[in-house]
């Protein structure tokens, strides 16, 4: 048992702070750290400018760009980024499509889609869910018909994230309907300028635009789309989702979000009793979080990841969410002034505390609901 | 940065398990044990003793062993798993680790000797239930006057170790013959043994050197005990949820196993994050004494203990609720575990005391930083 990094990894991470903190752009940062909403521009110089510099895509493979990082610079890696406010790389990208190709795809998929994956050349979006295939993701029924060469493609995804901004989507489709739920998936990447294919945008609780709706009409896809075996679909969902998992406990933004809070809320802060007892619990309950995401980083080998970490997604998902609800009861009725413009004076930090408060309920539905990561906790460690 | 044991850590956990699992295995043995005074296990103390498990504290040359807060952790939560009523926390890391840290080299070899053998048994005698205890200087001779309680099993202690107020201001510390002071003991809710000290004008001699104020060291010892008590406690909550996950597996209503029921199924895996939790901050706390940094020390213990209670009280409350009528019964070992738990999470300062702390300080730091 050692506290401390290894000397070698503290230099690594002095480099990693070094580089976060000078080499992407600070006005960038600071909306991030600032909770604004970042521009499609500002995603895509931040992840071009983390790929100049391989690190963008260090969990793929060394020959597309991997590091061959242990689990724990990896951690590392995503801690400093995170303190630095750099908007991670986009997860479509980095973390869901690209090793998805690099694992499963022919060596003319890797060619073609790894290098402007890993530097957002191509803006990939996520073509799961659908209307009546949510948690049960097998019951999909958008289908891919063979006519040719090609398949053709009918049906609606849903929630699909910055779709707006995507040129290709990676799906699942249904292309043998006789099989059993599992068994007639495949995943197919398209083109999203390709005829037929819609998309509509899903106005959110908070008033934002995040998610869509993909519509496909005879859309016509080339044959060589198509990734891994026919029908073999849902073993390589399995493996996009398990990956998915792993990167979305972001800790540090949230102590990120907490320390910023108690600079904001100062005053308020300064003598309300209750309010610092919420900040001190949510303080612990991080540390305690972000203590399970070392603990499983040090131990999981081989890719393999430590039965803990099921935990990272359910807590880090929840105390998201309470800290963006503790920043709301700080702001008091000044929360209220959501649509004012500049010019209002209430603060703001207070301004933009509700829609935060209410776009962060997706946090424990996305990813895998924290209903389904029970079951995973239930089931595969517990053995219940 | 590495949360694993090396071989010889493993190997102490598995004697420890396989001596303290083993005495404990058959839950009617806690009963009986618990049923007569002492209150625990005297053999399984001897043996306990003659492992090294009651030295391993302490410096070779007090006659200890001189291992470090993991081994101890170690033996804390192995003691946990069972519930064991051994006054190790009191009797080892309180009682003897004050006299380690401020006795003189004849106190300590006094006191550290007899109770790394198994032949002495210190009590930490530190609560107060009123007024507090004070110190009083004639001569060479010094006296204390006041009462004491709970005292963890002090009706069984070979020696006192009794904290008091200096007369120039201050906390000091001093040794005093249990039979110069009146000693009532009583069972505890769990199985184990405390009692009230009441000491009036009694003898005793200071701990270390003379009118000295022992503040410091007594914080330190006591924030030293708050991460041995959540090594404890969490010894106790894995076993109170496999014990569960155990009974929702085997126990049939309504013609099924109670894991068919979601609703029980998720609040386990409830306790799983608990559980989990807990164990970062406790492998973690323990590292940090390691570090032998005091304040280092101090900010971990009240982040472990907090983190101890919540999860404790959490994992503790819902193994009975999910037991069912079974985890009310003496006889079953569930309710030893619960009790132990809300022991421990009062002993030296329960969740909400912690808190109050932590939320006095958040102004101190922006980011809480584990890695420092």
């Amino acid at each position: 048992m050692r506290l401390q990094l290894s000397e070698d990894d503290q230099a690594f991470r002095e480099e990693m702070r070094t580089f976060f903190t000078s080499e992407v752009p600070e006005e960038i940062r600071q909306k991030v750290i600032e909770g604004e909403e970042l521009s499609k521009d500002d995603i895509v110089t931040a992840m071009r400018a983390l790929n100049d510099a391989d690190l963008a895509v260090p969990h793929w493979p060394e020959e597309w760009g991997g590091r061959a990082w242990s689990e724990l610079r990896r951690h590392i890696w995503y801690d400093e980024m995170q303190r630095a406010g750099v908007p991670p790389p986009l997860a479509f990208n980095a973390s869901m499509i690209g090793p998805v190709i690099a694992h499963f795809g022919s060596e003319e998929q890797k060619q073609r889609f790894l290098p402007p994956t890993a530097s957002v050349d191509i803006w990939w979006a996520q073509g799961f869910s659908e209307p009546d295939a949510g948690s049960d993701l097998a019951s999909l029924r958008t289908t891919a018909v063979r006519d040719g060469d090609d398949w053709v493609v009918n049906g609606q995804k849903t929630w699909t994230t910055l779709g707006q901004h995507a040129d290709w989507i990676f799906t699942l489709v249904r292309t043998d309907p006789e099989a059993k739920k599992q068994r007639g998936i495949s995943m197919l990447l398209i083109d999203m300028s390709l005829p037929g294919v819609e998309v509509r945008p899903i106005e959110l609780i908070d008033g934002g635009h995040e998610v869509n709706e993909v519509w496909f009409s005879d859309v016509r896809v080339p044959g060589d789309l198509l990734v891994g075996e026919e029908n073999a679909g849902w073993s390589i969902a399995k493996f996009l989702l398990g990956n998915e998992r792993v990167g979305v406990a972001p800790v540090t933004a949230t102590k990120r979000s907490l320390a910023r809070l108690k600079e904001l809320a100062a005053d308020r802060l300064a003598d309300d009793p209750l309010s610092r007892a919420r900040v001190a619990e949510l303080e612990n309950e991080l540390l305690a979080l972000e203590l399970t995401a070392l603990r499983v980083a040090a131990h999981s080998t081989d890719g393999e990841p430590h039965p803990a970490s099921s935990v990272l997604k359910l807590k880090g998902s929840e105390l998201q969410q309470a800290v963006s609800e503790l920043a709301v009861d700080l702001a008091g009725s000044g929360s209220l002034a959501s649509g004012a413009g500049d010019d209002s004076g209430v603060p703001t930090w207070q301004r933009r505390t509700t829609p935060r408060y209410l776009n962060y309920r997706k946090a424990s539905i996305y990813g895998g609901s924290n209903e389904i990561q029970r079951q995973i906790v239930a089931g595969r460690i517990l053995g219940l | 940065m590495d949360f694993s044991y090396d071989d010889e850590q493993v190997a102490l956990r598995d004697a420890v398990r396989g001596l303290v699992g083993k005495t404990y295995a058959d839950h009617d043995h806690r009963r009986s044990v618990t049923a007569e005074d002492p209150g625990y296990d005297e053999q399984l103390w001897a043996r306990m003793a003659e492992m090294g498990l009651l030295g391993l504290p302490f410096a070779e040359a007090d006659g200890g062993v001189g291992a470090g807060p993991v081994e101890i952790g170690i033996v804390c939560q192995e003691l946990g798993r069972v519930a064991a009523p051994e006054p190790y926390l009191a009797a080892v890391v309180l009682a003897g680790g004050l006299v380690a840290a401020c006795g003189t080299d004849q106190q300590r070899a006094d006191v550290i000797g007899p109770l790394a053998e198994g032949e002495g048994l210190p009590a930490f005698v530190h609560d107060e239930p009123g007024p507090p205890v004070t110190a009083s200087q004639d001569g060479e001779a010094w006296r204390l006057t006041g009462t004491k309680e709970p005292v963890i099993h002090g009706g069984s202690a070979s020696v006192l170790v009794v904290t008091a107020a200096l007369p120039e201001g201050g906390t000091g510390a001093f040794l005093v013959d249990p039979d110069d002071a009146a000693v009532t003991g009583y069972p505890v809710y769990d199985g184990s043994r405390a009692a009230r000290v009441d000491l009036d004008g009694t003898p005793a001699t200071p701990l270390g050197e003379p009118g000295r104020d022992l503040s410091a060291s007594i914080a330190t010892v006591l924030d030293l005990g708050r991460v041995m008590a959540a090594n404890q406690a969490l010894g106790a909550m894995r076993t109170a949820l496999s014990a569960t996950t155990d009974y929702l597996k085997s126990r049939k209503q309504f013609g099924v196993t109670l894991n068919t029921f979601q609703d029980l199924t998720f609040r386990a895996a409830d306790m799983y994050v608990s559980v989990e939790l807990t164990q970062s901050m406790v492998d973690w706390a323990t590292m940090v004494v390691t570090t032998g940094d005091a304040s280092a020390l101090a900010d971990a213990a009240t982040r472990v203990g907090l983190q101890a209670s919540r999860g404790g009280r959490h994992v503790g409350q819902e193994a009975i609720q999910l037991h069912g009528g079974i985890a009310m019964t003496a006889e079953y070992s569930v309710g030893s575990l619960v009790a132990q738990l809300t022991l421990l999470d009062h002993l030296l300062g329960d969740g909400g005391v912690h808190l109050r702390h932590l939320a006095d300080r958040i102004d101190d730091h922006a980011l809480v930083e584990p890695l420092g």
